[in-house]
């Protein structure tokens, strides 16, 4: 793709994200699309975030799960950038409103203590590197119609990144067992499902050190005091008003977020039903 | 809780010889309600009943029981509000790292559980999880090989627990711990298949709290009469689902906090 293209299709996600609309899918318009164009798109994407006062908080991993890289015909995570308006606290009620097809997954989020430059680092380095880890929620949205998404898609999407919200019980990686600590996930009050850290790349540790690499490759920072969402530990959890969801991590704690308000989605259907 | 046993002593017998030379012989039969369309749970456990009694009389020893069904997606699926249980006997246990012989078995699958190992006598019938946790001497990680030994996998509850709750072989090991110690709810397990993970989980899939599945196991018993006597050692049921092995497999389950058991399959 040409540098215009790559630039107009970045805009297009950036206008579909305030306007709360969705696009057909790039693979749909543009079969030819690459991974590499859709880092790039992803990137113009940010760009324009940036541009409107928002700063780089951290990043995100997705596609960790066997599943979810079968499901794309894919061998490898993806990334996208958190900024900070994603931010959520625990305790905070997550407005629905300003989302527009949202789905939750329940992950550990590690906190740099140090820089961690790629290429070269092992989940071993990670460890030294990580100032805590954190149970927390991703809510992922899609600017893409009805989540059809293929990978070229999600990534020129910022890896479908919405908000999220980190729990407040922080963990020592030394003093955890981060592959086998098990992940339960409720919501209401009721169980939902059960994991553990491996459902992640083996462990959350091999996502991140994945990550390092990829960023060390495309010369992209990765710096002390970052946020880094390591991978879905659950399923994609469907969310709406009047929801609360926890996930408690084995040997860490728990996280919990409740939702109010109706998706762009919700309100559209519900305006085209009146 | 009155008992509803329709089959007559007859039946009962010739249900659990049945049950019996399927498990020894190692074939699959059609399950007992395809015969007896209008037996009861309590029928079940009559079979089953009688089927410990005759394992005890040819010497075997009873060291614990299982409790099966405990997942709600098992349960949902089972149409049924309430686990199974079956009895485990010295002749079920393979050491850790054992072998097991495929052969001897019909169709095998294997489970991650946690293990209790009681130190006090628990009783129904309003056994909480506090009690069992009370009366919990040590928790242990636990691999269970179940083998349903009616043909097609076709899932009958009356008959599966005529059947023993599908008890076939089971391994404990890795590293014992006191329950006070650990938060069985969130504790994870990885299984992995010949170095590949296969399934994972967290306790609180066995009915919230493994130790409410093991509550729940002494308040069955109370109906049958029985009580769990100290010593026992207790499989709370399935974190993980069932999984399909073969000669040649190697199944290794590791659990935070509670070590890695493990175990292989030959012909």
């Amino acid at each position: 793709m040409d540098n215009n293209l790559i630039t107009r299709l970045g805009d297009r996600l950036y206008e579909a994200f305030v306007e709360q609309k969705t696009l057909v899918p790039f693979t749909e318009q543009y079969p030819e699309i690459t991974l590499e164009d859709a880092y790039q798109i992803q990137e113009r994407f940010i760009e324009r975030r940036l541009q409107a006062g928002e700063v780089v908080v951290g990043k995100k991993i997705g596609v960790t799960s066997k599943p979810v890289q079968q499901f794309l015909g894919v061998y490898q995570p993806d990334f996208g950038q958190l900024t900070s308006n994603m931010i959520y606290a625990e305790g905070d009620v997550m407005n629905l409103d300003e989302l527009i097809q949202p789905k939750a997954e329940a992950e550990l989020a590690f906190i740099l203590k140090e820089d961690l430059v790629g290429p070269g680092i092992t989940a071993m380095d990670v460890i030294r590197a990580t100032d805590y880890v954190v149970p927390c929620f991703e809510i992922v949205d899609s600017r893409i119609d009805n989540w059809k998404i293929r990978i070229q898609d999600t990534v020129a999407d910022n890896a479908s990144c919405g908000v999220y919200v980190l729990g407040e019980t922080r963990g020592d990686p030394k003093k955890l067992d981060l592959t086998l600590a098990g992940m339960v996930l409720e919501k209401n009050g009721e169980l939902l499902s059960t994991s553990a850290g491996a459902a992640v790349q083996g462990s959350p540790a091999n996502a991140v050190a994945w990550l390092a690499n990829t960023l060390g490759a495309l010369g992209i920072p990765f710096k002390a005091g970052e946020v880094i969402l390591s991978g879905s530990q659950s399923q994609l959890v469907d969310i709406a008003d009047g929801d609360t969801l926890t996930c408690t991590v084995g040997g860490l704690g728990s996280c919990s977020v409740s939702f109010k308000g109706r998706t762009a989605v919700q309100r559209k259907t519900q305006e085209q039903q009146a | 809780m009155s008992k509803n046993i329709t089959l007559s002593r007859e039946d009962i017998v010739r249900l659990c010889e049945r049950v019996e030379g399927a498990q020894m012989r190692a074939v699959a039969i059609p399950k007992l309600t395809d015969e007896y369309p209008s037996m009861t749970m309590d029928d079940g456990y009559a079979i089953q009943t009688e089927l410990r009694k005759r394992f005890i009389e040819k010497g075997h020893k009873l060291v614990g029981w299982k409790a099966g069904l405990t997942s709600k997606a098992k349960m949902k699926q089972m149409g049924v509000e309430v686990p199974s249980i079956g009895f485990l006997t010295d002749r079920m246990a393979v050491p850790e790292g054992g072998k097991i012989s495929v052969g001897a078995l019909v169709h095998p699958r294997v489970e991650c559980e946690i293990a209790f190992v009681t130190s006090q006598d628990l009783e129904g019938p309003r056994c909480t999880a506090e009690q069992v946790l009370a009366a919990t001497d040590y928790v242990l990680p636990a691999i269970e090989i179940i083998d349903s030994r009616f043909q097609k996998f076709s899932f009958d509850l009356q008959s599966v627990i005529a059947d023993n709750g599908s008890s076939a072989r089971f391994v404990g090991g890795g590293r014992p711990r006191y329950a006070s110690e650990l938060d069985l709810r969130t504790l994870g397990v990885v299984m992995e298949k010949n170095g590949e993970i296969v399934e994972m989980g967290a306790g609180a899939a066995v009915m919230n709290n493994p130790a409410e599945a093991v509550a729940m196991l002494v308040n069955i018993l109370h109906g049958m009469g029985e009580y769990l006597p100290k010593g026992s050692f207790v499989m709370s049921g399935g974190i993980t689902a069932a999984v399909a092995v073969q000669p040649g497999d190697f199944v290794s389950a590791r659990f935070q906090e509670l070590g890695t058991v493990s175990v292989s399959f030959t012909e």
